[in-house]
């Protein structure tokens, strides 16, 4: 072929071909992005909205259950001239909200197109029903049905958590997986299992042009998707005895946990005060309350509250005695109101001296402590006291102390046990002995544990020597729960040194008023309940009132910790309310003889006891 | 000349292009389903129905037909070449007239109005010239060298094309360029269309990179010419490259010197530093004026008249290159400018000027290699793309029909425009040739453009698809135009 004139003309007409061809290539078959833009350019996904699953409790009661509510959608396009004041009047809000409102969409009706936009949110089914007869005289608005929360028993408004619509955070910290308008779980249960209960948005693809106005059905809905209901979620809650210990808690500060030790299912667990059921359904509407309410209800002190915890402290410094074998549960020691070191002294109450082991678990004998921590520390075993500090610290974690459960409840804190570095830093290496920290014998100073770690030493006290991690979902076909919740954890401590303070326990709740058992008050005919009062010093006002008891003697159906802040004497408030718990459960009811009892504990008043820093 | 107004020699079936034809059937039919594909909606109406466009497209469709009909049959091919004077002159007045006597489109006074029925003497007016354009150059004598011929020429295309611009219809106007490539064909130099593509070439680098880059490409492009001219190609691989490579990093590194020789690092301190205040054009201004008396001595000594024109081509160029912005800002209209600049992406405007093209290239990409079926695309469908049944017909085409689809379109376009300049190298008559070319670079200038447009090569010029888009009078206007050249083919394959 000759390079002529009219062969270039051709080779530039193909030329000027092939670059078009080239380009359709490039964007037709390499390029991803003009068919994802095509597709969020003509289909319109309206969602469909799964219904949440239902949390029940661990008798198949209903802890949260869902309701229908209706969003008022309004297509301000489709909007004809209607009469404001009758749908003022019918959906209860002022003539000037709806003015307002439809003023605000037409400031945005560029944006907003043909599309419906939510006018009201969650209007009730009674209040919707009025709309709905009338609804003909309101073109352009229709109501979206919304499954909400609803809560049939007021039991464990900290625990189960509240529900909300996702804000702007969170969708920035779950990308792709909501999208705005959508709820989550914000807190407690419905936060810790939001995936198990959220189930799967649904959609319908809508065809719609460039004015977005919908056009048909995409494939006539054969690309729809059905919304997947959440999974239902068990609870090891029992709703009952969650409710009463919330009566119970009512007007006092500080938590309640009650354990089933053969399982670590947490039957009971009560932060006072705390959020009522009624405003978790509508969250929104409270939440400045709750956040201005002195008392912090939204704070889950059995989880998250770092308190020392007092004498019920001496049984695990106790029990790591008799594991060193510093002492025998033989061994007497004396205590003249307290124990004397050089020239101070850690006092204790009026009681016979001296007294063996069981004696003084059952009336809470600080002195007899003190000898048990310092032979402890000074054991000649350790090469010094920083070993004798970590091991001390070793046995005291393997109770689950200082560190998180790692229960399935989020938030939850892991409270502080001191070891040598602590020590060596506050006071400097060697600047401290055994007496310098000798208030940790009696659950004093540097140590915090939350109520939850006290219902789980009870259980592992309940158990001889064992516990499993306290957790509040049971193992159900719709929800697996983790393996470890269903392996033991063993103390440091052995078995066979269980039984004596349990027989301290015992004794301090039945040996009858006047013995000098420490907790008479929590006695229940028949029920043989062990427990151990605490009173953790309080420099800030009236001591803490503490108390962990499990029931019956043997195998053990029950264990319960109570913590009353400013409460005073573990036998004035916390004793009562643990036992009346524990009475709760295993009677189903409280008997005539402490009927007066279970009174006073309800009525109580101690808010004003508590320093709220206002 | 031979007497042809006979129906003597060669049959009427032997000497019509069939190919042509059939090739122009293909097409008007493909226009015609898009154009149902392209207003259809969820309701659909018979591809008949005359209030959608698509029933009209059939009205305009059959007196299309007729109007070819008429071209093939009845009209003696000889008299073009008589009227094409009375013709030319016609359409000039009608152009005018438009302007006085139009009804306002879009901003554009380009339409005459006869109740329902619109008409743009512009489509009228490609076919005027090149029958002008026929007629002229096929004259004894005529010489495009020849300063006198090559005026005339030139304003018979200058002509029209001005008042169209005046219309405000630039984007027509365009389609004239198009003619460059019959001038070449029949003797035109062929620098002419190079300086001419050098010329779009340094005013997009001017405004998409910098004037700096414009001339130093201007300067390595002339450098190379008057070295190939010379045939010291050798010398210029060996010493010209190194030279164009070192200045083109020359203001890289003058920023990085800047940077680097301050004292402290502040913003302020490099501004006032020594290199900063070098411009870079003076660096190359003073490699360029270092050049070109080298070029002049050689020229002179070798009497090669081609340096001299090829550097005062490429003072022109410079001087382009410095009043670009002038033009760029002060010439162009706005909606011009914008176009422009959203096609180099000097600004992003999705949802303004870059709407139309953004749509456009979503809808032909999402069609994919076999495309999403006739009628089931879901971008033209539903009234995404603007002006989807006239001149982004072809986004229809892409999304419902794919790259095959796509492909096969602008192939038989390229067949037909193929077959046009082969026939008319094979007619004896220059008028016949010349007439030919002038059909295949209207139809190629069109299809360049209106295609590169839909798939973003191209700024928004607002041109047909020819037989495709919807519209009676470009389809009237190209019918025509193409059967005048089958019917002057006709007559000359009477013979053969």
């Amino acid at each position: 072929m000759k390079l002529n004139r009219q062969n270039r003309l051709l080779i530039g007409l193909c030329t000027a071909a092939a670059i078009l061809i080239a380009r359709l290539f490039s964007i037709q078959i390499i390029k991803d992005k003009y068919k994802t833009d095509a597709s969020n350019n003509s289909m319109v996904y309206s969602i469909i909205y799964p219904t949440r699953g239902i949390i029940h409790d661990r008798n198949g009661k209903i802890l949260v259950g869902n309701k229908v509510a209706y969003d008022l959608m309004v297509t301000p396009k489709e909007v004809e001239e209607f009469d404001t004041l009758a749908l003022a009047e019918i959906l209860e809000v002022s003539p000037d909200f709806i003015k307002d409102k439809m003023d605000e969409f037409h400031r945005n009706r560029r944006r907003i197109g043909y599309q419906s936009v939510v006018m009201l949110k969650q209007i009730e089914p009674q209040r919707f029903m009025k709309f709905a007869e009338l609804a003909y005289k309101f073109p352009g608005f229709r109501g979206q049905a919304r499954s909400i929360r609803e809560y049939p028993f007021n039991a464990g408004g900290n625990l189960l958590g509240y529900v909300s619509e996702v804000n702007a955070k969170y969708l920035k910290d779950h990308p792709d997986e909501y999208r705005a308008g959508d709820y989550a779980g914000m807190t407690g249960i419905e936060a810790a299992r939001e995936k198990e209960l959220r189930g799967e948005k649904g959609y319908n693809i809508w065809l719609r042009n460039s004015r977005n106005k919908i056009e048909s059905r995409y494939r006539d809905g054969e690309l729809d998707k059905e919304a997947v209901p959440g999974n239902n979620i068990t609870t090891t809650i029992d709703a009952d005895l969650q409710h009463y210990g919330q009566l119970l808690m009512k007007n006092k500060v500080g938590s309640l946990v009650a354990i089933e030790p053969s399982t670590g299912d947490i039957l009971a667990m009560v932060s006072s005060p705390g959020i009522d059921v009624d405003m978790l359904a509508d969250f929104g509407q409270h939440y400045n309350d709750i956040l201005s309410n002195p008392y912090k209800p939204m704070f889950n002190r059995a989880v998250q509250a770092p308190y020392p915890p007092g004498s019920v402290f001496k049984l695990v410094n106790g029990l790591i005695g008799l594991q060193e074998e510093v002492f025998t549960p033989q061994t007497m020691y004396p205590c003249s109101m307290g124990y004397h070191f050089g020239k101070s002294k850690l006092g204790c109450h009026a009681h016979k001296s001296p007294i063996n082991f069981e004696e003084s678990i059952m009336m809470s004998c600080n002195a007899y402590y003190c000898y048990i921590l310092r032979s402890i520390l000074e054991n000649k075993r350790f090469g010094s006291i920083d070993e004798a500090m970590d091991t001390w610290r070793e046995y005291v974690m393997s109770f689950g102390f200082g560190q998180k459960l790692g229960s399935d409840f989020p938030s939850e804190l892991g409270g502080f046990i001191p070891d040598s570095k602590y020590y060596n830093k506050y006071y400097r290496k060697g600047g401290w002995k055994a007496t310098t920290v000798i208030s940790l014998s009696i659950g004093q100073g540097e140590i915090g544990c939350t109520p939850l770690h006290l219902a789980n030493l009870c259980a592992t006290i309940a158990n001889r020597g064992f516990y499993y991690i306290p957790h509040i979902i049971k193992d159900s076909e719709n929800v697996a729960i983790d393996p470890k919740y269903k392996e033991r954890h063993y103390t440091k401590v052995d078995t066979v040194h269980f039984p004596k303070v349990i027989n301290g326990m015992y004794r301090a709740v039945n040996s009858g008023f006047g013995s000098g058992g420490t907790a008479s008050i929590a006695a229940v005919k028949g029920l043989d309940i062990c427990g151990k009062t605490g009173t953790a010093q309080n420099p800030h006002g009236h001591d803490h009132s503490v108390f962990i008891c499990f029931a019956p003697k043997d195998n053990p159906r029950i264990a319960v910790a109570a913590y009353v802040e400013n409460g005073g004497f573990g036998a004035t408030w916390a004793a009562p309310i643990a036992s009346l718990l524990t009475e709760m459960y295993l009677n189903g009811e409280i008997g005539e003889d402490r009927k007066a009892l279970e009174k006073r504990m309800l009525e109580g008043n101690l808010l004003d006891r508590v320093k709220t820093g206002k | 000349m031979r007497d042809t107004g006979g129906n003597k020699g060669r049959g009427f079936i032997k000497t019509v292009d069939w190919k042509l034809v059939i090739c122009y059937l293909v097409l008007v039919l493909i226009g015609w389903a898009n154009i149902y594909a392209s207003v259809h909606s969820s309701e659909p109406a018979s591809i008949f129905d005359f209030s959608c466009r698509s029933g009209k497209q059939f009205v305009w469709i059959a007196t299309a037909f007729a109007i070819a009909i008429l071209i093939l049959f009845l009209v003696n091919p000889r008299v073009y070449e008589g009227f094409s004077l009375p013709i030319y002159i016609a359409t000039i007045g009608l152009l005018v007239a438009v302007i006085f006597l139009g009804i306002e489109v879009k901003g554009s006074r380009s339409w005459f109005g006869f109740g329902p029925v619109r008409f743009q003497p512009a489509e009228i007016s490609k076919i005027s010239t090149s029958l002008m354009l026929a007629t002229v150059m096929s004259q004894l004598g005529y010489r495009i060298g020849r300063f006198k011929d090559f005026v005339v020429t030139a304003l018979i295309i200058l002509v029209p094309m001005a008042i169209i611009v005046l219309q405000s219809e630039t984007g027509s106007a365009l389609v004239y360029v198009g003619f460059i490539f019959m001038l070449y064909r029949e003797g035109l130099s062929g620098w002419l269309i190079f300086m001419m593509g050098m010329a779009i070439l340094l005013f997009i680098l001017t405004l998409a990179a910098s004037p700096y880059t414009a001339i130093l490409t201007l300067a390595a492009t002339t450098s190379l010419c008057i070295c190939l001219y010379s045939g010291r190609f050798k010398k210029w691989l060996m010493a010209g490259i190194p030279v164009i490579i070192l200045l083109a990093f020359t203001p890289h590194a003058l920023t990085l010197a800047a940077e680097h020789f301050t004292a402290d690092g502040t913003a302020e301190a490099v501004q006032e530093s020594f290199f900063s205040k070098i411009n870079p054009i003076y660096i190359l201004f003073a490699a360029i004026a270092a050049t070109v008396p080298f070029a002049v001595v050689h020229a002179f000594r070798e009497r090669n008249r081609f340096t001299y024109l090829a550097l005062i081509a490429a003072a022109a160029g410079i001087l382009l290159v410095f009043s670009a912005d002038f033009i760029f800002s002060n010439v162009l209209q706005d909606h011009q400018r914008k176009r422009i600049e959203v096609l180099l992406g000097m600004k992003e405007d999705p949802a303004g000027v870059g709407y139309n093209v953004n749509q456009s290239m979503i809808a032909i990409g999402s069609g994919g290699l076999a495309g999403k079926g006739y009628l089931n695309g879901t971008q033209t469908t539903y009234g995404f793309v603007p002006e989807q049944s006239t001149d982004f017909i072809f986004c229809t085409i892409g999304e419902e029909w794919g790259f095959v689809g796509a492909t096969l379109t602008i192939l038989l376009y390229v067949f037909m425009i193929w077959r046009i300049i082969k026939n008319a190298e094979h007619s004896r008559e220059s008028f016949t040739r010349i007439y030919g070319y002038c059909v295949a670079c209207c139809i190629f200038m069109h299809l360049f453009i209106n295609i590169g447009m839909t798939v973003g090569l191209m700024p928004v010029i607002g041109i047909p698809l020819p037989f495709v888009s919807y519209g009676g009078s470009s389809l009237w206007a190209f019918t025509a135009m193409l059967f005048i050249f089958i019917a002057l083919d006709r007559n000359e394959r009477k013979y053969f």
